[in-house]
């Protein structure tokens, strides 16, 4: 190897350019079970070169070991990477592979056809460009390539590559192929595809995948690889107006403050104005600062620090765009969603929704209709289960930036996770928003929350104190309103018993006035922390995902979970106002502690145990951990 | 990085998205940092995240002991440069036991000082994310990991139930004692990785150029005799040879190659022609079949 180098230097080197140089494409494959996703992908990457010789002689190992295809290789080994995948010879979860050619570079993403796996197959669709949609051709269209297909529409992908495999076993039949292209050609028309090239193939043997094959010399399209090398996927999202999702505000010192994050689309340079969605402010890009110096201009795909001339309000989820073309704001929106959770969608549930770089929580308050994915009908539900796909009306508890998923992919998805599990249980592409007066786009409040602190002169604040009902919440949330009263702050309680009394009198004790009655007094909480006032919550707030939602209503920092412990036995005997004997008494019920559960915060800010320290010091370690 | 929209321009905009999503949302993220080629360039991506402050995360190498020692002067440099507060572990007990590759081979001593240490360091600092080098192109159970890969509360990775990835949107909730790795560097390949050294003048350890250094040849591979711990078998003589490392890691278990690149440029022309893969030098890889897959399910890298 050495003796070579020096002649293979110059033209290694000059490949080492246009490696650089070579467009990207990044597509999947996917389509039922077993049609070949894999062996594809494997032949591909074996007949393009990009096995090493250890990669090879492990395949033969492995193909002797778990093969289906006796003493030949079985290209599917190389990408089913994963044990489970080996021994069942199936396709669980997404593999991503990589290789190259004379003209471009590719990632590929090998998907699941397991109906079972179809979140895997999103998740390996939603970056692609281009899809290969595999069908074998004994079988024809089933159900998988038809819902395959429809998500591959929905996610916005418009290159679709139908491959038909197995020739091989079919005889190389032209009818077949025609058979299958007209049926594809009728049930895909809506789909929005710019380019569809039908392909047949045998993946086993390599024909029509890098090279032609004479079997099928009737075949007059291109090689799949001539395809992929030569198919123009131009990202149109990207040429659309300046955006950028805030990501992070980067304050190394009182000099620099930056907002980072990565263009969306557009393109900004100094001096142009920006708007803020949320606020409608507007202010000029003063440098866009990297580590290799400031920047004159900066594109999409770009991950950038921005600095501006004015002192505004951005945090973390606001978005940046041009004055004069912004992104709309709503918080109420209809969106297709696919459902990716073990357990079905439910419309009196809350869910954390992730948009962008934004999170908050909302409700599926509607499924306007469900979608067959074999005819394509709209079918009446009131959920979605495992797989399912429906267009749905979403209710947000705060607005939202966003532009539709047709126009930008980026600024109009978003996910849904389950606070209870943390699992992502759905995917979702913004339609359009619910709200007619969002096309007025909001004018810029003078006083903003950053105006009002400053007048009050103190950092506003929600203390959540939860805990049983006798812990102790009230007498400590009290002694902490006086001493901070005393120090001159701004300050008001919230009590339970008190807004039970008044604002949430309409409420009962199920479990969906239990959710409302804490998602009331959070969005009331924030209203007074937006008036710069020190808020406390007094609350049981027993349920860690209702005081998740509350927590999620705020800035990082701003809401401080206090933890008011005592055991169960302690406060019962506590019993102040007399409750529990009541509950243990059958006089009420889903009493927290007799009948209802309360669930220990885990990540609380602070745990005050009131057995072993009076109410007073507890009540000076909340003072202290708020530095004042 | 001048070159709008090229390869590596792209590369770089989405791991610094990547890296800088992580510290905006977990409380306590750390980067794993293992002196190699890969680390290098993920430090370097970390510095781009957040200039003109430091990376807000310190760095935690797992020391085995076993490091070739050019490694570890390297290290401290780097983390100095940087402006990040460095902090290293060593499983202790599996020192005070004279745990070696030699006498316990090499699976059994991944295990004990390496993951084992790892998941020390992590539960004793309380970490919530740690960024990780790999690369989906290294090996096959990488290629079907995540960006954002979540761990239970004992490190484990359930390779059948991974959350869904879409866009880039990434799904950052744990419970307290979960975790997540995170991997910037997913999307690059080991081409892109030299490349990008290139283009960025990334330093990198002296020992991934050629250099004549005193070796044995054991069982068809080439093992550098980094100090006097090397247990010579019979007939063994160290020779002093013209090689390199493709892949750095403990010396006793990391195969150095024939070689006579001295220069960057020189290492990217030998790869390009390269008939094994990277990772051929590692010896751990060859264990079993599935290896890799079942020490990242028991909480490795
Ligand atoms: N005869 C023939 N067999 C093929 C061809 N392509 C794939 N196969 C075989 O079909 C079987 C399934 O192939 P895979 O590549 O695992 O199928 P898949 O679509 O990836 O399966 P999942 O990912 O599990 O949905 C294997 O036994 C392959 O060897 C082909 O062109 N001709
Ligand atoms: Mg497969």
């Amino acid at each position: 190897m050495n003796q070579a180098l020096p002649s293979l230097a110059g033209q290694a080197l000059d490949h080492l350019g246009d490696h650089e140089r070579k467009g990207l494409l990044r597509f999947l494959t996917c389509g039922s079970v077993d049609d070949g996703k894999s062996t594809l992908i494997g032949r591909l990457l074996h007949d393009t070169k990009r096995l090493f010789e250890d990669q090879v002689a492990a395949l033969q190992k492995d193909s002797r070991k778990y093969g289906t295809q006796g003493e030949e290789l079985d290209f599917a080994l190389l990408v089913d990477g994963l044990e489970a995948e080996r021994e069942q010879g199936i396709t669980i979860d997404v593999a991503y592979r990589f290789f190259a050619t004379e003209a471009r570079k590719f990632i590929v993403a090998d998907t699941p056809g397991h109906e079972q796996y179809t979140r895997n197959m999103a998740t390996g669709a939603s970056n692609s460009d281009l899809a290969i949609i595999l069908i074998d051709a004994r079988k024809g269209v089933l159900q998988q390539t038809r819902r395959h297909s429809f998500i591959v529409s929905l996610l916005g992908i418009r290159h679709v590559v139908v491959a038909v495999n197995k020739m091989d076993l079919v005889g190389y039949d032209r009818e077949v192929l025609q058979r299958i292209r007209a049926e594809y050609e009728a049930f895909s028309q809506g789909f929005g595809f710019e380019t569809l090239e039908v392909i047949p193939m045998s993946a086993l043997t390599g024909e029509n995948v890098t090279r032609r094959s004479e079997a099928m010399d009737w075949h007059d399209g291109p090689t799949l690889l001539e395809h992929l090398e030569a198919v123009e996927v131009a990202g149109e999202d990207r040429l659309g107006p300046f955006r950028m999702p805030v990501q992070w505000v980067n304050r190394p010192n009182l000099d620099f403050r930056g907002y980072a994050g990565t263009i969306v689309s557009g393109a900004i340079r100094p001096g142009d104005k920006v708007a803020v969605a949320a606020s409608g402010r507007v202010a000029t890009v003063a440098r866009i600062a990297t580590m290799d110096g400031d920047l004159d201009e900066a594109v999409a795909g770009d991950a950038v620090t921005i600095t501006l001339q004015e002192e505004v309000d951005i945090s973390r989820g606001d978005v940046l765009s041009p004055p004069e073309s912004r992104p709309e704001v709503s918080d109420r929106l209809s969106a297709h969603v696919i459902w990716m959770g073990d357990q079905g969608l439910r419309t009196d549930r809350n869910y954390v929704i992730k948009a962008g770089k934004r999170s908050t929580t909302g409700v599926v308050a509607r499924i306007e209709h469900g979608i067959d994915v074999n005819s394509l009908k709209h079918l009446p539900t009131s959920t979605l289960a495992l797989n399912e796909i429906g267009f749905c009306e979403i209710h947000l508890s705060a607005p939202i930036a966003f532009d539709p998923y047709e126009v930008n992919r980026e600024m109009g998805s978003f996910v849904l996770i389950d606070p209870l599990t943390n699992q992502t249980v759905g995917a979702g592409l913004i339609w359009a928003s619910l709200r007619k007066a969002d096309n007025i786009h909001r004018q810029a409040f003078d006083i903003d929350r950053a105006a009002r602190a400053r007048l009050t002169g103190q950092t506003p604040r929600v203390l959540w104190f939860t805990g049983l009902s006798g812990a102790g919440k009230s007498t400590i949330a009290n002694l902490v309103e006086q001493r901070l009263h005393a120090q001159g702050r701004l300050t008001f309680l919230l009590d339970g018993d008190n807004v039970r009394h008044g604002l949430n009198r309409d409420l009962g004790f199920t479990e969906a006035d239990r959710v409302e009655n804490i998602r009331r007094v959070g969005e009331v909480a924030r209203l007074f922390t937006e008036a710069g006032v020190i808020t406390l919550v007094s609350f049981i707030s027993p349920f860690r995902s209702d005081r998740q939602m509350a927590r999620d209503l705020f800035a990082p920092g701003e809401f401080v979970e206090i933890h008011v412990h005592a055991p169960l036995d302690v406060a019962e005997t506590r019993d102040p106002k007399g409750l529990y004997r009541k509950a243990r008494a059958g006089e009420i019920s889903n009493f927290t502690g007799i009948d209802s559960p309360y669930e220990a915060p885990e990540g609380a800010e602070l745990v005050l145990d009131t057995v072993v320290r009076p109410a007073e010091e507890l009540a000076d370690e909340v003072i202290r951990y708020l530095g004042l | 990085m001048s070159n709008r929209g090229s390869h590596l321009r792209r590369l770089e905009a989405q791991s610094i998205e990547i890296i800088r999503e992580v510290v905006a949302e977990m409380s306590r993220p750390v980067m794993l940092y293992s002196i190699g080629k890969d680390s290098s360039v993920m430090l370097h991506l970390a510095r781009k995240a957040f200039y003109p402050a430091p990376p807000p995360f310190p760095l935690l190498h797992i020391d085995t002991t076993w490091k070739f020692r050019e490694m570890i002067a390297f290290r401290d440099r780097m983390a100095a440069e940087a402006g990040m507060e460095l902090l290293t572990h060593t499983n202790r007990q599996g020192l005070a036991e004279g745990i070696n590759p030699f006498d316990h081979g090499s699976s059994y001593y991944t295990q004990v000082m390496k993951t084992d240490a790892l998941k020390q360091a992590l539960s004793h600092y309380g970490f919530d994310a740690a960024f990780g080098g790999a690369r989906r192109d290294e090996e096959k159970s990488r290629s079907k990991e995540r960006v954002f890969s979540f761990r239970t509360g004992s490190h484990g990775w359930d390779p059948k139930n991974q959350r869904p990835e879409l866009w880039s949107i990434f799904n950052t909730r744990v419970r307290p004692g979960e975790s997540l790795r995170v991997f910037p560097l997913s999307n690059w390949t080991e081409l892109d990785i030299w490349q990008y050294i290139r283009s960025e003048n990334i330093p990198i350890v002296p020992l991934y150029y050629a250099a004549e250094r005193p070796v044995v040849e054991r069982d068809g591979m080439l093992v550098m005799v980094d100090d006097e711990r090397l247990p010579l078998r019979p007939g063994e003589v160290p020779q002093r040879r013209q090689v390199r490392f493709r892949t750095l890691g403990c010396y006793p278990l990391t195969a150095a190659i024939d070689s006579a690149a001295t220069t960057l440029d020189e290492i990217v022309t030998e790869m390009l022609i390269a008939r094994t893969s990277e990772r051929s030098g590692r010896l751990i890889d060859h264990d079993e079949a599935a290896s890799m897959e079942k020490k990242k399910r028991e909480g490795y890298f």
